[in-house]
């Protein structure tokens, strides 16, 4: 456990000193970006990684938090800070509803209706003209604030969004590493097993269901208020798509491994400025490589590398 | 009074009979579709999540053929339909085979991949415009009842006729068709009666993504073709398909036809824009409430 | 202890299991044997909750359980091993056992996350009771190697030793000494007969009729799904049927 909190406290020892390095300009307000893909590939990654329960449609409850933040704030005059735990919660009512019908289908059946359920809430977001403003977005989301300090700038966002994104991913270790945790994987593993010495996996795949969901509203409330514009375009089909990259890249069932996968696949397209339409092919050829030659994803792809490259120098040696 | 009370009757039966008769050819186009993911599901297992990129491929192929290669049409559909299938057999070579651990998450990935792969090659190609082929044969509408159709309408249900009667013949009528079948139901006992399972994974890429090519070909006259036209066609098929029960057959076509029409009815009479989601909510309560399809016998080991 | 009335399970055409019953007493190592297509497993996977039987009645300690999902059999203390060993591959050896302590702790999901107290010491009490289990079926040396190298036989340990976590008042085996060599095997007869010492009810399906005839106290026979004798193992041994069943299998 001692090294778990000792890879946690050089993390975070990283993540706030990252400004010091860009001094504000452009790429701070990329990175206010990784820190929400963060939280919503480790969201994804709970689900996916450790419980082993596809869902193609998380951007659906990213887009239900900055929605539900956005309108009760533009529209109905809420405090951000009443507004985030409220979306929160309503988005958590409907993962449990839903996840009662949906987590009892499986592999591709799942896929399809996670899917599915994903492009039923984009379609609402486009057509719901009056509350949301429709494809041409909503916009004058007020930013977050404490008394009379205002988060309105990339830097304090950057901030206030990696707060939120340091909690996740210590909830997530402390998780993996529990009870809970152990239970989940079991479940992933050998359902039938884990079934047999007392674990109930359906209300587990539920509760990692509903968890995952709110931690995906809560990145899209924070977004919202950090962005103050939202547009339906951003939480559609190719944003699922481009989620389980970063959750696949980065290794399933590694925390860290899903900041990897997030902040390569935010950063990526920055410094392919130029070939802006091609990020398509990137993505799809990422996942196409990844699942065939590093299954484990980064995190575990690399090590396993080096130790291949090794025995075989140490082999050729002997020989 | 009542005369006019007759005529708005008669014309809201005019307007359904529209709907329905539109419906019934988008609904051909997905039951084609839809019977491309059952074929290669009822011999693998995977769900292709490409499918969709193989209607897109057979549309722009052929505007290829066409425009470039300056091909009559009746050359150019079966080029477009060659091509599209020897996509097929290289997408089953490069990213089905060589998979080590074919777990249905790594499956997902991978076609999902292969699927973004392909529109974007295809929108490198092609560009992000647009683009129409002609009606196979003219555009004068034909009135039937108080609607009206177009030839193209004619052609898209008598082309999935042929196709779907061919697809029977070849899965109950021949060798390789029967051998497929035998797949399907029991992969070990078919390798062991000498059947190549590998071979026959092949073929049912081949088939599924000649379908689909030709469902793209066949619609692209009305509704445009692009790059990106293959995902919600796609997703739609696999709809019918999940209502068919995954039937290579007659059920997915009657799931196909029903969401063609549901989705017109629902786009004419209650709000278009909610169109698409007609499909998918249909997905979500079939695969809630009977998954294994509206005529499907309940499976045990299905979900 | 555990009482089976009556059990009845057609599958589609198929009658696997016809009026089955029998009684299972407390304290006693019960062997459950019969050809093969006998009905055995199916009996076990009526009993463990993963089938549901067409007709019949499962009473454990008096109680109907008939219809019971195996995560309610599990807090009721009853448990079971599987013929092709279903390890949580991704765990190590210590954490497969220590999720059979599921049902003997209570953090949920927001208590572990937070790292609350009890739930800490919870945690503590868990990894200690735990290895207790993985000395007892002798596998604490590999505590922590990752459950999917295992060898087959130590593989068997630990799906035991997971089962034990649990506590169990029951523990059912299906088939424990398939894939085990005879070494390995006479170490389950051991292992076996110190969980009964324990307290523990043993119920075994298996074929290896040496292991039955040492260990077991009573002996049921299936065949074809019926119920065909029920004895101690020298009654079975003279029973003139169960010799047919067994040699008529190779006419």
């Amino acid at each position: 456990m001692k090294r778990e909190l000792l890879k946690f406290a050089a993390f975070t020892a990283f993540v706030l000193l990252m400004p010091l390095f860009f001094k504000g300009g452009y790429l701070m307000n990329v990175l206010v970006f990784v820190g929400i893909n963060t939280m919503l590939a480790i969201a994804l990654n709970l689900l996916l990684g450790y419980a082993g329960q596809i869902s193609l449609g998380h951007a659906g409850f990213f887009g239900l938090g900055a929605y539900l933040s956005g309108v009760l704030t533009v529209n109905y005059d809420w405090n951000p800070w009443q507004a985030m735990p409220v979306a929160a919660v309503v988005v958590g009512c409907l993962a449990c509803l839903i996840g009662f019908p949906i987590l009892k289908l499986k592999g591709h059946y799942l896929a399809m209706a996670t899917l599915g359920l994903g492009i039923i809430i984009y379609i609402v977001f486009n057509e719901t003209i009056e509350l949301t403003g429709g494809p041409s977005g909503l916009s004058g989301i007020p930013n977050l604030a404490v008394g009379e300090f205002t988060f309105d700038s990339d830097v304090k966002n950057y901030y206030l969004v990696w707060c939120f994104a340091l909690a996740v991913v210590l909830f997530s270790i402390n998780l993996a590493n529990s009870r809970v945790g152990r239970a989940l994987r079991a479940v992933h593993d050998s359902e039938v097993a884990a079934r047999v010495v007392g674990v109930n996996a359906r209300m587990l795949k539920i509760q990692i269901f509903v968890l995952s969901a709110m931690i995906s509203s809560l990145a899209g409330s924070l977004y919202a208020h950090t962005m103050t514009f939202i547009s339906p375009a951003s939480f559609g089909f190719n944003f699922s798509v481009e989620l389980l990259t970063m959750v696949v890249i980065g290794g399933l069932g590694s925390v860290y491994g899903s900041f990897l996968g997030a902040a390569l696949l935010t950063l990526l397209p920055e410094f392919l400025r130029a070939a802006n339409d091609y990020d398509i092919i990137i993505y799809g050829g990422l996942l196409v490589l990844m699942v065939m030659f590093m299954p484990g994803g980064l995190v575990r792809g690399f090590p396993d590398l080096f130790r291949k490259i090794f025995n075989r120098r140490g082999g050729s040696e002997h020989a | 009074m009542s005369l006019s009370l007759l005529s708005r009757g008669e014309m809201q039966f005019d307007q359904i009979l529209q709907y329905v008769l539109s419906g019934l050819s988008t609904g051909a186009i997905y039951a084609l579709i839809g019977i491309g993911f059952s074929i290669i599901y009822n011999a693998t297992g995977i769900i292709n999540f490409a499918q969709g990129e193989f209607v897109m491929l057979g549309g722009l192929l052929t505007l290829t053929c066409l425009e470039y290669l300056k091909l009559p049409i009746w050359a150019a559909i079966p080029c477009a339909v060659a091509v599209s299938t020897v996509a097929g057999l290289l997408f089953e070579r490069l990213a089905i085979r060589p998979l080590r651990r074919p777990t249905p998450i790594n499956l997902v990935i991978i076609t999902i991949g292969g699927s973004i792969l392909i529109r974007g090659l295809a929108m490198l190609f092609w560009g992000k415009d647009t683009h129409s082929i002609p009606s196979f044969s003219g555009d004068d509408p034909i009135a039937i009842g108080g609607a009206t159709i177009l030839p193209q309408h004619l052609w898209i249900l008598g082309i999935t006729v042929i196709i779907i009667t061919a697809n029977k013949f070849y899965f109950y009528h021949t060798i390789s068709g029967k051998a497929m079948r035998a797949c399907a139901y029991n992969r070990r006992a078919a390798s062991l009666v000498g059947i190549d399972v590998r071979r026959m994974v092949l073929f049912s890429f081949m088939i599924s993504s000649a379908m689909g090519a030709m469902a793209g070909i066949i619609v692209a006259p009305l509704t445009m073709t692009s790059y990106d036209v293959g995902v919600m066609l796609g997703l739609k098929g696999f709809c019918a398909a999940i209502i068919g029960g995954m039937s290579s057959g007659i059920a997915t076509v009657i799931g196909g036809l029903l969401l063609g029409v549901l989705e017109s009815l629902g786009a004419g009479l209650i709000s278009s824009g909610y169109k698409d989601a007609i499909a998918f909510i249909m997905l979500l309560l079939i695969l809630f409430i009977r998954p294994q399809g509206l005529f499907g016998k309940a499976d045990s080991e299905r979900v | 202890m555990l009482e089976i009335s009556g059990i009845t399970q057609i599958f589609g055409g198929v009658t696997a299991l016809e009026d089955v019953s029998f009684r299972i007493n407390r304290g006693e190592i019960t062997g459950v044997i019969g050809p093969n297509g006998a009905g055995k497993t199916t009996l076990f996977n009526i009993i463990t909750g993963i089938y549901t039987q067409t007709c019949g009645k499962i009473l454990f300690e008096d109680k109907d359980v008939s219809r019971l999902q195996p995560e309610r059999l599990a807090r009721l203390a009853m448990v079971r091993t599987f013929q092709n060993i279903e390890l949580f591959g991704g765990m190590t050896v210590h954490e497969n056992v220590m999720v059979g302590m599921h049902t003997k702790s209570s953090s949920g999901l927001l208590a572990c996350a937070l790292k609350m107290p009890w739930s800490m010491s919870e945690e503590r009490r868990i990894r200690e009771a735990s290895m207790k289990w993985l000395e007892f079926t002798g596998i604490a040396d590999l505590a922590d190697v990752m459950a999917g190298n295992l060898p087959f036989g130590k593989g068997r340990m630990l799906e035991i030793a997971r089962a034990l976590a649990v506590e169990p008042r029951i523990i059912l085996m299906d088939e424990p000494a398939a894939g085990l060599n005879s070494q390995e095997t006479l170490g389950l007869a051991q292992l076996i007969k110190q969980i009964r010492d324990l307290g523990i009810t043993v119920v075994l399906v298996e074929h290896d009729m040496e292991l039955v005839m040492d260990i077991c106290d009573r002996i049921v026979v299936l065949n074809l799904g019926r119920k065909l004798a029920e004895g101690t193992p020298r009654e079975i041994q003279d029973n003139p049927e169960v010799i047919a069943a067994y040699l008529g299998e190779d006419d």
